[in-house]
């Protein structure tokens, strides 16, 4: 018994290690565990390089009025149509990947990092901080996602930058609550006492000890929040109170003419409704992925 | 393909239809016995800010709220597209001829007529009604009050007679008297404490209709008013005016049948769309509409004070190309000057391509365009269009302005605001750079409503915040020259300083009013204005008893 077990030790301390697997093999196993996360991924990753080259991948200048092809049909010059002002619709969906992705990363990433500090610091500090900072967020979260950012825009006014801020402001509550609830196992890990009694600081127990601790929940809070950070872009824009004209973006090109036109040019409405659906899809798939992989609870139960 | 013919035939059928009503309105319908009963639902594309006609100067409130009050004169209800077919609504007769050179009017007053309260309608009425218009008490907001400016005095002189005296005689003051904002209210709500202000909550008229109720965002209801001084009218038993702001949402509920009409306009796409749909059904008038598109380029910023920038905005906007392509998608349509196309006294097409902005080479106008704007220090400038938040026309032409401007080297941006907001920065003297600036007249009267571009200090909606004395000077001169040649050419160095010497006014394309109805909505005709012929009192429904019956019981529960 005793030399089976030597043996086997013997065996476990000389094993060779795990084999070097090429990125592609490593690909093709992630993308076998978690098809519809590759999926989303390729969406988003699809969706950054449309952003990214859209000077190079469009035939049209986005904002270009052209009186001679005003509501032109899908064709061989204009794959996805035109609009009522003769732009090309194709074109404008492309640059309008730009303005959903600014927004998008732009707001998860402001909202998601001052949710982050935010939800740490009150599990961290505890008590009267923490009653107060908890029903502060309480009341902004009574308010649904879209009417708290309707609320911010009404009283900021319309633009890109308002829009931003508009969603941020219902984001930080959202993620410091999720972060907060990880964040209190943390703080009765024996390390953070440990920390205090070195005499660090609160700001490096915050920034250094606790909040590398959370970013699992946080990292998924905030793929979450670029998805719907994009689809709240486009209904500000779609009530007029979001990105303005002749920006592309998604939601303002379902807006006026597309509502006007739908009958007889679906395609005015339909292709940035696609994008919309698409993105947003995109990021949840790929959100949902990320938990997965990330959350140990459920990676253990696969 | 046979399908595709049949709704062309149809579409080409109602489209001849219609320009035969807007035409001469000589529509075999007119001489149809009216059936009484009945209501009319209309969509209504704005909301209303107040009741009070004197203040507000939306059909957002003339909509819903014109049939509960009468004018002291109005549009002949019959033919709307005259621009001098006048006649009496509380007075009574002929409308009077001046008298002591063209500078004394006398009204003799309706009697028996009785606001919806029971109070009996006197002179005093309407002479306490004009003197709250023509010389509101500080503080109190009369929105046309420039427009009067030649009355001196407005009297009583007994209980069924007034009188208006003015400084001098004036070709414009009865088409001004038919103005229908121009609400006649009774003396003793405007005596009450707070009678300057009570109106812009409260209803109390001697309109067709009664009001019922209003639930705010929703809708206004009327129901008809038994005393009403018209007799036999009105022939409906009510109105409900359904607040829709959304065009589309205005478009389906008349398509599906939840409303009947829509008294603003609706696009071409949109007449096309639901001829198509609806075939017999629909009933397209169209007509010239006095409304300008235009925009004011704010004179209190720096940028503006230079002449040849504001010459260079309009050099930069290719208004015939607007002209043919626009109208396709928006409810603008005509090229022009200051007056109301059709009008006497409006430019003709040669002169009016001499001016900045309306030549007929784009490329040359854009080359002069830029020229200006380097000799100005001004290339690449950048600001922004203060647009309102209101499908047609507004940001379909300012979207079509910024792409314009761009061509000329400048950086444009917009903001488009909700109506509140938007008024509200058209009113502020530093609240914007560019603001998109319709002028929307009712009676036109273009000798009058040139007061738009009086000086800042005498005209309210000056929105290019300038003061032009000389302006103020030949708008006088007009105002009082009673031969038309003269005052047509006085007219001319007018508009010529306004949109070419000076700039300070970018006219765009006069508005095109298209309105397709139910074809059983019967007895109203199309004005050349969204606020004309809206008391309702000659509308009747021309559907089966049982139906209008039916639609009394739902709306009015009897």
């Amino acid at each position: 018994m005793a030399t089976v077990s030597q043996g086997s030790l013997a065996v476990a301390m000389f094993e060779e290690p795990a084999a070097f697997k090429p990125w592609h093999v490593k690909l093709r196993e992630t993308a076998r565990k978690q098809p519809i996360g590759v999926a989303g991924a390729l969406i988003v990753i699809l969706m950054i390089l449309m952003a990214a080259f859209a000077g190079f991948v469009t035939p049209y200048d986005p904002v270009a009025n052209s009186y001679e092809y005003m509501l032109v049909p899908p064709d061989g010059n204009f794959i996805f149509g035109t609009d009522m002002l003769g732009r090309d619709v194709y074109s404008r969906i492309v640059y309008g990947a730009r303005t959903a992705l600014f927004v998008g990363f732009a707001s998860a990433a402001v909202g998601g990092f001052l949710g982050l500090i935010l939800g740490v610091s009150s599990a961290y500090f505890g008590g009267l901080f923490d009653l107060i900072f908890q029903r502060v967020m309480d009341v902004f979260m009574a308010f649904p996602l879209v009417i708290m950012a309707l609320a911010v825009v009404s009283i900021l006014g319309t633009g890109t930058e308002n829009v931003i801020l508009a969603i941020i402001v219902p984001f930080v509550p959202r993620c410091a609550r999720v972060v907060r609830s990880s964040a209190l196992q943390i703080r009765e890990i024996p390390y953070i006492d440990a920390a205090k009694a070195c005499g660090f600081g609160h700001a490096r127990i915050i920034l250094r000890h606790m909040a590398p601790n959370v970013m699992a929940p946080f990292l998924i809070m905030v793929t979450a929040f670029v998805g719907q950070a994009i689809l709240t872009e486009a209904s500000l824009s779609y009530l007029g109170l979001g990105v303005q004209e002749p920006t592309p973006a998604w939601g303002l090109m379902l807006q006026g003419g597309a509502e006007e036109f739908a009958e007889s040019a679906p395609w005015v409405a339909v292709f940035p409704g696609l994008a919309i659906t698409l993105a947003v899809f995109g990021f949840n798939l790929f959100g949902d992925a990320l938990r997965d992989v990330l959350d140990p609870r459920l990676r253990s139960s696969q | 393909m046979s399908a595709m013919k049949t709704s062309f035939t149809r579409l080409a059928l109602a489209a001849g239809l219609g320009a035969a009503v807007a035409a001469g309105g000589v529509v075999a319908a007119s001489a149809e016995e009216p059936k009484m009963g009945g209501v009319l639902r209309i969509v209504v594309g704005s909301k209303i800010p107040s009741y009070d006609g004197h203040r507000e100067s939306t059909f957002g409130m003339i909509h819903p709220i014109r049939p509960f009050y009468s004018l002291l004169i109005r549009i002949n209800p019959e033919n709307p597209q005259s621009t001098t077919d006048f006649i009496c609504d509380l007075c009574e007769g002929d409308i009077p001829a001046p008298t002591n050179e063209g500078k004394t009017y006398t009204f003799k007053i309706r009697q028996g007529v009785k606001f919806h309260d029971g109070t009996p309608l006197t002179a005093h009425d309407i002479v306490a009604t004009y003197n709250k218009i023509v010389f509101p008490p500080e503080g109190v907001l009369s929105s046309r009050v420039s427009f009067f400016a030649a009355i001196e005095k407005v009297s009583a002189p007994d209980d069924f007679t007034v009188q208006f005296d003015l400084k001098h005689a004036s070709p414009g003051f009865i088409p001004l008297i038919a103005t229908p904002f121009n609400f006649v209210y009774a003396k003793k709500d405007l005596e009450r404490e707070d009678g300057m202000s009570w109106h812009q909550k409260n209803i109390n008229g001697t309109g067709a209709f009664t009001f019922v109720e209003h639930q705010p965002g929703a809708f206004v209801k009327g129901k008809r008013y038994e005393g009403y001084h018209h007799e036999g009218k009105p022939y409906l038993d009510g109105y409900v005016a359904i607040s829709a702001p959304k065009m589309s949402v205005r478009l389906q509920a008349i398509r599906g049948g939840r409303a009947d009409i829509e008294f603003r306009a609706f696009p071409p796409k949109s007449r096309d769309d639901l001829v198509k749909a609806l075939g017999d059904g629909i009933t397209v008038q169209e007509s010239a509409w006095n409304c300008t598109f235009g925009y004011a380029a704010n004179q209190n910023r720096p940028l503006f004070q230079d002449k040849r920038v504001r010459q260079a905005l309009t050099l930069g906007l290719d208004r015939w190309g607007a002209s043919k392509y626009l109208s396709k998608i928006a409810i603008v349509k005509t090229v022009g000057g200051l007056a109301f196309p059709s009008d006497p006294v409006a430019t003709d097409e040669e002169t009016l391509k001499t001016y900045y902005g309306y030549w007929p080479d784009v490329e040359k106008s854009r080359a002069k365009a830029r020229e200006l704007l380097k000799a100005a220090g001004a290339e690449g400038a950048s600001f922004k269009i203060w647009n309102r938040a209101v499908d047609q026309p507004y940001k379909v032409v300012g979207t079509w302005m910024l792409d314009q401007w761009r061509q000329i080297g400048l950086n444009v941006e917009q903001e488009v605001l909700p109506s509140g907001p938007w008024y509200a920065g058209l009113r502020d003297p530093n609240g914007f750079d560019v603001a998109i600036a319709p002028s929307c007249q009712s009676v036109v009267n273009p000798i009058v409503d040139a007061g738009a571009w009086l000086s800042q200090d005498r005209a309210k909606n000056n929105r290019g915040y300038y003061t032009d004395r000389q302006l103020d000077e030949w708008y006088d001169a007009m105002n009082r020259e009673s031969d038309p040649a003269k005052q047509k050419e006085i007219y001319r160095k007018f508009e010529k300083r306004v949109l070419h010497d000076e700039a300070h006014f970018g006219q765009i394309l006069w508005w095109h009013k298209i309105n397709p109805h139910r074809s059983f909505v019967k007895g109203w005709k199309i004005a050349p204005s969204h606020y004309l012929n809206q008391s309702l009192d000659q509308v009747w429904l021309d559907l089966p008893d049982e139906e209008r019956k039916q639609r009394t019981m739902d709306e009015l529960g009897g």
